[in-house]
């Protein structure tokens, strides 16, 4: 018995070192290789953002000549001095900041809060529901959030709002007089903040359900109130984490084309007034781009775009760092 | 002293119990801000959206609006309503003319571009994907991977500039373009899903497949990959919902075009291009082509979406 055990591991090992050298030989180079291919296509995605930059860049070399940083401050979109046409970025600039400053400050406070509820106070059998169902709508095409806007919410806003709004307080400040013009900074800002709650809300349940239980009950061994907890020991303790998640939210509005196009107005002016129409960096380029005049026009377009790119850019990238710094220290 | 703290503690502690009910409420407040105007949303696009829903209109592509015959239904009214009856008075006689058309060129046009697009990004996801999971410390990792969440948070119609620049400029408006457009907001999808996927499979797997003799791209590719296949599925779905649901850099590269195409190389209709060019439609009847081009759209993403829940679902109870 014993024997025959081990004349059948001999002849096993036999057979497994004969395997073995095989796949040795295919060891050597097969692994050289395949970390190569791997290394290929994953430097593909870093070749991305090169090859975003370089046509940007590229693409935006006769504007930039031309313009300089100047183009950032002129406040006339087009322009001609002396017969040569002249562009300028700051009504789309300053479209962009406008309407994403609105969504940040309307979709901020109540993200924050509805993640809150979700990590803190919400019955266990409520969380799931409500989780999936604020995921689910992050997921919603921005197109239809316009749709939707443009269709619906936007009449009920100029009749019920904006209207008896701009003629009574609007007489006094001249941020919400009239008159009020079919789309506007406004009405695109609460449309952007809609979008950007998902993923506030989403990212403040995230951050904050990583605080440390001893946090909690350190707080809660002192007699504190449910609120209190959360005020001194939660939100302080994912403070970061929170503002990571509502300047993600802020770049998402500074880059979203198609709820500003829709609901913007399209017109290349800089009014006061947040009741009248305006443009953004991306509506300007999604209007204009497609029926551009000539190569200057155009250049000044994909200026443009490597602007939005650019601050985009900065925004993601120091949110990014608030939430990695985050889930860094709760590790 | 001790009277006094006596005296001041009940109204402290009422103090302190009222703050914290009205901040509670406002955070159940919060809640509910959030999620209504989202539900409203939902609900108009489900309701309005899906009465617009017939055979013809799947299977159709654009026809010009028509004057209406005796009797006819107009469809499109419960956007009309809400759009104030002002207006529609004021250009009356487009509500004469009633849309019979369908948006079968923009659910195949939608499926084309994204599809070319998955053809072009899986490979490149997947790889990108191991390589982020199998050789985790290196500093090429943390550029990729940084270079993923530059890519999720770009906006997509910088992306479609540059779709613009390489192709539009010299070829015209084409699906191919936008596809290539698309390929930009998909990869990090992708790649990051895959990698998470990875690291999910236990590395006992790993160590028992080497331990067998097996080199790392062998066991990567009948051990690991295999185990994860569910999770990397989910995340070429989630993908694919992403492309489907873009809409500003087709405006620069597919443009749209009213008749069933299958050429790439042309200008091509998608969902979402139909949800744009026809919100602002001069006929309200025609609004019946948004709403319902928004109601297939959702369907669509929203059917992904949730189809990635009930896998993953499924498979973690089955791996458990």
């Amino acid at each position: 018995m014993r024997v025959e055990s081990i004349r059948l591991l001999i002849e096993t090992k036999a057979v497994r070192n004969r395997i073995l050298q095989q796949v040795y030989r295919r060891i050597h180079y097969g692994d050289t290789v395949f970390w190569l291919i791997t290394l290929v296509f994953a430097l593909v995605v870093v070749g991305m953002i090169g090859a975003i930059l370089f046509v940007t860049l590229y693409g935006s070399a006769m504007a930039r000549e031309q313009f300089g940083w100047g183009f950032l401050t002129n406040p006339r979109w087009y322009h001609e001095q002396d017969g040569v046409p002249i562009y300028g970025a700051w009504p789309a600039v300053y479209g962009t900041l406008a309407s994403s400053t609105i969504a940040v400050l309307l979709a901020g406070p109540i993200g924050i809060g509805s993640g809150v509820f979700l990590a803190e106070l919400c019955p266990p059998w409520l969380r799931m529901p409500l989780s999936v169902l604020i995921e689910l709508l992050a997921a919603i095409p921005s197109v239809i959030f316009g749709l939707w806007g443009v269709l619906v919410l936007a009449p009920l806003f100029e009749r019920h709002i904006a209207i008896p709004v701009s003629r009574t307080i609007g007489t006094t400040v001249p941020l919400l007089e009239g008159p009020v013009s079919k789309g506007g900074v406004m009405i695109a800002g609460m449309v952007l903040a809609l979008m950007i709650l998902p993923t506030i809300a989403a990212i403040t349940r995230d951050v904050v359900a990583v605080v440390p239980n001893s946090q909690r009950e350190l707080l809660f061994s002192l007699g504190a109130t449910r609120w209190q907890v959360i005020w001194l020991a939660v939100l302080p303790y994912a403070f970061a984490g929170v503002i990571g998640g509502v300047m993600l939210g802020l770049g998402r509005a500074l880059g979203e084309t198609m709820a500003a196009v829709m609901l913007i107005g399209n017109r290349t002016t800089v009014s006061l007034s947040l009741f009248a129409s305006g443009t953004t960096s991306a509506a300007l380029i999604a209007t204009q781009l497609p029926n551009r005049e000539d190569a200057l026009h155009e250049s000044a377009l994909i200026y443009l775009a490597l602007i939005l790119f650019a601050i985009t850019f900065t925004v993601n990238a120091l949110a990014r760092l608030l939430v990695w710094r985050i889930a860094a220290s709760t590790r | 002293m001790i009277s006094s703290v006596k005296a001041s503690a009940p109204r402290n502690y009422r103090q302190t119990t009222t703050i914290n009910l009205t901040m509670q409420t406002l955070l159940v407040v919060a809640t509910l801000l959030a999620v209504a105007p989202l539900l409203w949303i939902t609900g108009y696009v489900l309701v309005v959206g899906g009465s617009a829903l017939k055979l013809s209109f799947l299977t159709k592509d654009y026809e010009a609006p028509e004057l209406a015959t005796e009797g006819e239904v107009i469809e499109g009214f419960p956007g009309v309503e809400h759009q104030g009856f002002e207006r529609d008075e004021r250009d009356g006689p487009n509500l004469d003319f009633v849309a019979r058309g369908g948006v079968l060129h923009g659910i195949v046009g939608t499926m084309i571009i994204t599809g070319l697009a998955l053809i072009i990004v899986v490979p490149i996801g997947l790889m990108a994907g191991v390589f982020l999971a199998e050789y985790p410390d290196t500093w090429v990792t943390v550029v990729v991977r940084f270079a993923c969440d530059v890519l999720t948070g770009a906006p997509s119609i910088v992306v479609g500039v540059v779709a613009y620049v390489l192709l539009v400029r010299h070829l015209g408006f084409s699906a191919l373009a936008g596809s290539l457009a698309l390929t930009f907001l998909m990869v990090p999808t992708i790649t990051r899903t895959t990698e998470e996927m990875l690291k999910l499979v236990p590395m006992t797997i790993r160590d028992a497949a080497t331990a067998l003799g097996s080199p790392l791209w062998y066991a990567t590719f009948t051990v690991v990959l295999p185990a994860a296949l569910p999770g990397i599925v989910t995340g070429v779905m989630l993908a694919f919902a992403r492309g489907a649901g873009e809409t500003a850099p087709l405006i620069l590269t597919a443009f749209g075009n009213h008749t069933l195409s299958f050429d790439v190389f042309g200008p091509m209709h998608a969902l979402p291009l139909i949800v744009y060019r026809f919100t602002d439609s001069p006929f309200p009847s025609e609004h019946t082509y948004a709403w319902g081009g928004a109601f297939v759209l959702t369907m669509i993403v929203l059917g992904a979406n949730i189809l990635v829940r009930v896998v993953t679902a499924y498979t973690q109870v089955k791996g458990r």
